[in-house]
């Protein structure tokens, strides 16, 4: 008999199913064909005016055939269609009967522009303030922004049409959110609460007040002439992440309950690991210890030493302070071997995906494992003499992977760190 | 839905060991209780009329947050529950133990930060005269939002400041979701804690309720407590709840590891258990209450009921339904004396469960509809309800330490 727990004696947790869609396109087969032929979904944005902003291209799904008025109804859209696909691959349960709980990365939810304009319009004056908004908002008009602009209204639409068990649970780690929610899912199954978890990252956030606080933050790249060659990292001249929406889900299992009902295995979550930085709210600790610590958490979770990871899929957003930081922390751990890794940034295409992309991350980095085939770096052409990593430079790579390592950190000093393979280990 | 499952029987013990509140009542255990026993209740039927809120007392921030700096990146909501958490791992003696706290896990329950009224109104009003080419907005925007302002409002800040200014990174995360993320975040982290993955937590959440921006959230379905100020169980024809300001933390640890620092009990967190209903039909929250009450483990004489009750329709009567079978339970709603906190809300009644446990006494009723009784005897069980405006059932089983 296969054992079905770890060498913790946990119980393994495997992924049987997984959906997907970024910029580039919609599901798991279009999204890796365009990934690994080093494709951008990149774009100057056509969805708001962008006059006077000073990044004006975005990795923003405008294929929907979606009429959405906020971000959250657009994050709920691409929620629910990577859910689907997962679900649908995982061939678990029931319809709309997930039998486990739901782990919800995604961005935080208020009320836009849009219904902060419809309100001021309802007002009938031209001189007005907040008092006059509030008098508008009451008296039933407006019960469904109620609905649409809770924290947890997204969780809750997918609990309802997936038939998730139990209290659904909505989180922000910031650009690491996506990375948390299947962290969350592991612990739970092997907590034995659960034989199965539904973990969704989603983020549909392109709008205009979105991208202007990234904007003034100086957060965001500026090559706007050329929006297909503006993310790039690790390169020397890249200055800024660009903005992107998408979504990504796991199917969650314990082996055990997964080879029980004969599900397909398409790879298993070994690790995790976490640790925060205390530094500053923006800016990662010069010394990169809280990199270092979460990534030396993620291996020891997973009970593996550095010489066993054979790809690093990597935050690599593309601003200088990030790619800087991500490879004094990944040098740190991996010492020599550093240089013979490959380490590449799928943000190079798609954009940052925000609190969707540690689970857009996670879902590439098993289609990486499942194709032994690892996606490039694009935009590589002027190397950074400071981070001499190998990032699979602008075209994708046949390789032998068994275990990746996917990073995320976010604002407010998270790092999260996840170590997939293909088989138990 | 079934529920969700609770961490596993006969696991690690957890102690709660540490309690910070800074309330609309005050700042710290004392005061907060004193003001319970003494029926205070701090109100505010003018500042926001017609809405009634329950403004924040005020503390010298600089005790808890000793940099400007870091007082000045922060929102209010931000500062309050920076304030709070602070409390709670001086409750707890952990504060400055940097091996403790490096290694401390924090799973706050968050909404979002307060927006720049002055620069919405600003805009609208301009809108409203005509001003509105293509790139109006964008422009508006680049030019009034302050950059830091952003962080201020992200739902994950709140944990990210306490990591800066108390030190705590062991990890950080946030959950939302109003009122269920405050379940949430106790539920995870006490079966994170009783499976052997975690030892320590700072678990909590804040609200500042001098928010118009909250309010129009809220309006949306006539949900605040409009003109006048009543107790949360007299609460008719008007029903609704008044935004309550709270910061609320606590620290929960095993059993071994408070042992092992000789860390002092408020009392064990013994399960939190926690459900979503559909809230389609009638008497489905009486029924979730009924679920999870059963869940909870072995309940005797001399328990107490402390509820985060929101004075909402028809969750509230709903509710009322569930407690009007367990009359042998002397009940408290917090929302009374507190408003509605809301992600800080089951927070707050974990801790004054803790703290009523710890004193050997619940806390005066305050109820002209005469639900609330006075209980004589010490509470050896407290359960904490928390049934949201909209979504969300929890509960959670404290007790003394045997």
């Amino acid at each position: 008999m296969t054992a079905t727990r770890d060498k913790f004696g946990r119980p393994i947790v495997v992924v049987t199913g997984m959906g997907v869609v970024t910029s580039l396109g919609i599901g798991k087969s279009d999204n890796w064909a365009k990934l690994t032929a080093g494709e951008s979904g990149i774009r100057t944005i056509t969805r708001f005016p962008i006059d006077g902003l000073k990044t004006s291209m975005a990795g923003t799904i405008d294929f929907l055939p979606v009429e959405t008025a906020s971000s959250t109804d657009l994050s709920e859209r691409l929620a629910d269609l990577v859910t689907e696909e997962a679900i649908a691959q995982s061939a678990i349960g029931t319809t709309a009967d997930f039998p486990g709980p739901l782990f919800l990365a995604v961005a935080p939810v208020e009320i836009e522009w849009p219904q902060r304009l419809e309100l001021g319009r309802d007002a009938g004056k031209a001189e007005y303030d907040y008092d006059d908004l509030l008098r508008v908002s009451g008296g039933g008009k407006y019960v469904g922004y109620h609905r649409r602009f809770l924290f947890g209204s997204v969780a809750d639409y997918l609990a309802e049409k997936y038939g998730t068990k139990g209290s659904p649970i909505s989180l922000s780690t910031a650009c690491a959110s996506g990375a948390t929610a299947i962290q969350l899912g592991v612990e739970a199954i092997r907590r034995g609460e659960t034989d199965a978890a539904l973990c969704v990252g989603t983020d549909g956030s392109v709008n205009p007040e979105a991208l202007i606080r990234f904007s003034l933050l100086s957060a965001l790249s500026m090559r706007n002439d050329s929006p297909h060659t503006a993310v790039r990292p690790f390169a020397k001249n890249r200055d800024g992440f660009v903005m992107a929406e998408g979504a990504g889900a796991l199917v969650l299992e314990s082996y055990e309950a997964a080879t029980a009902r004969g599900a397909k295995i398409l790879g298993v979550v070994a690790g995790c690991g976490e640790l925060a930085d205390s530094f500053h709210r923006t800016r990662s600790s010069p010394d990169g210890k809280p990199i270092i610590g979460c990534v030396r958490n993620a291996l020891s979770d997973a009970g593996i030493v550095p010489g066993q990871i054979d790809y690093i899929n990597a935050h690599g957003t593309g601003t200088p302070e990030n790619d800087k930081m991500e490879y004094l922390g990944i040098a740190s751990v991996f010492g020599d071997q550093t240089g013979s890794i490959p380490v590449s940034s799928n943000k190079s295409m798609v954009g940052h995906t925000l609190s969707a992309a540690g689970a857009v991350e996670a879902v590439f980095s098993l289609l990486t494992l499942e194709h032994q085939r690892i996606p490039p770096t694009i935009n590589y052409d002027v190397p950074d003499p400071a981070i001499p990593f190998d990032v699979v430079p602008n075209k994708a790579r046949d390789a032998r992977v068994t275990a990746v390592m996917s990073n995320s950190f976010g604002f407010g000093g998270q790092n999260a760190s996840l170590i997939l393979t293909r088989e138990p280990i | 839905m079934t529920e969700t499952k609770s961490s596993n029987p006969g696991s690690a013990e957890v102690w709660i060991t540490g309690v910070g509140l800074a309330t609309s009542l005050g700042e710290g255990l004392d005061a907060n209780w004193d003001a319970l026993n003494q029926r205070r209740i701090n109100v505010d039927e003018k500042g926001f009329a017609p809405y009634v809120v329950h403004p924040w007392a005020p503390v010298n921030f600089d005790t808890q947050i000793p940099k400007k700096g870091d007082q000045r990146q922060m929102e209010a909501w931000q500062r309050i529950g920076t304030y709070a958490a602070g409390l709670a791992l001086d409750s707890a003696g952990v504060k400055g133990n940097k091996e403790i706290l490096g290694r401390m896990d924090m799973i706050v329950a968050a909404g979002g930060g307060e927006r720049d009224l002055a620069v919405d109104t600003g805009i609208l009003q301009a809108e409203a005269k005509g001003n509105s080419a293509p790139g109006f907005l964008n422009e508006r925007l680049m030019n009034d939002l302050r950059p830091t302002l952003f962080l201020a409002q992200l739902s994950n800040l709140l944990a990210g400041n306490i990591a800066i200014v108390h030190g705590v990174t062991g990890s950080s995360r946030t959950f939302m979701g109003e009122e269920a993320a405050g379940v949430n975040a106790a539920r995870i982290a006490l079966a994170r804690i009783a499976a052997g993955q975690s030892d320590i937590a700072l678990i909590g959440g804040s609200q500042n309720s001098e928010r118009k921006d909250m309010l129009v959230l809220y309006e949306f379905d006539d949900f605040n407590l409009k003109d006048k100020f009543e107790p949360v169980w007299a609460r008719s024809p008007k029903t609704g709840f008044a935004l309550g300001s709270a910061g609320v933390f606590l620290v929960i640890e095993s059993r071994t590891h408070a042992e092992a620092r000789g860390a002092k009990p408020y009392a064990r967190l013994t399960n939190v258990v926690a459900d979503q209903a559909r809230r389609k039909s009638p008497g489905e929250v009486t029924a979730t209450l009924e679920t999870l009450w059963s869940k909870l483990g072995k309940l005797g004489d001399n328990g107490a009921i402390i509820t985060g009750a929101t004075g909402a329709q028809p969750v509230t009567s709903e509710e009322l339904a569930f407690l009007r079978h367990h009359p042998d339970f002397a009940v408290r709603a917090i929302g009374t004396a507190f408003g509605h906190t809301m992600e800080a809300q089951f927070p707050l009644g974990l801790a004054l469960a803790a703290l009523s446990i710890s004193r050997g006494a619940l806390f005066s009723p305050n109820d002209p509809t005469a639900l609330e009784v006075e209980m004589s005897k010490p509470p050896t069980q407290i359960v904490v309800i928390g049934a949201g405006h909209w979504r969300g059932e929890g509960m959670a089983l404290v007790e003394a330490v045997k």
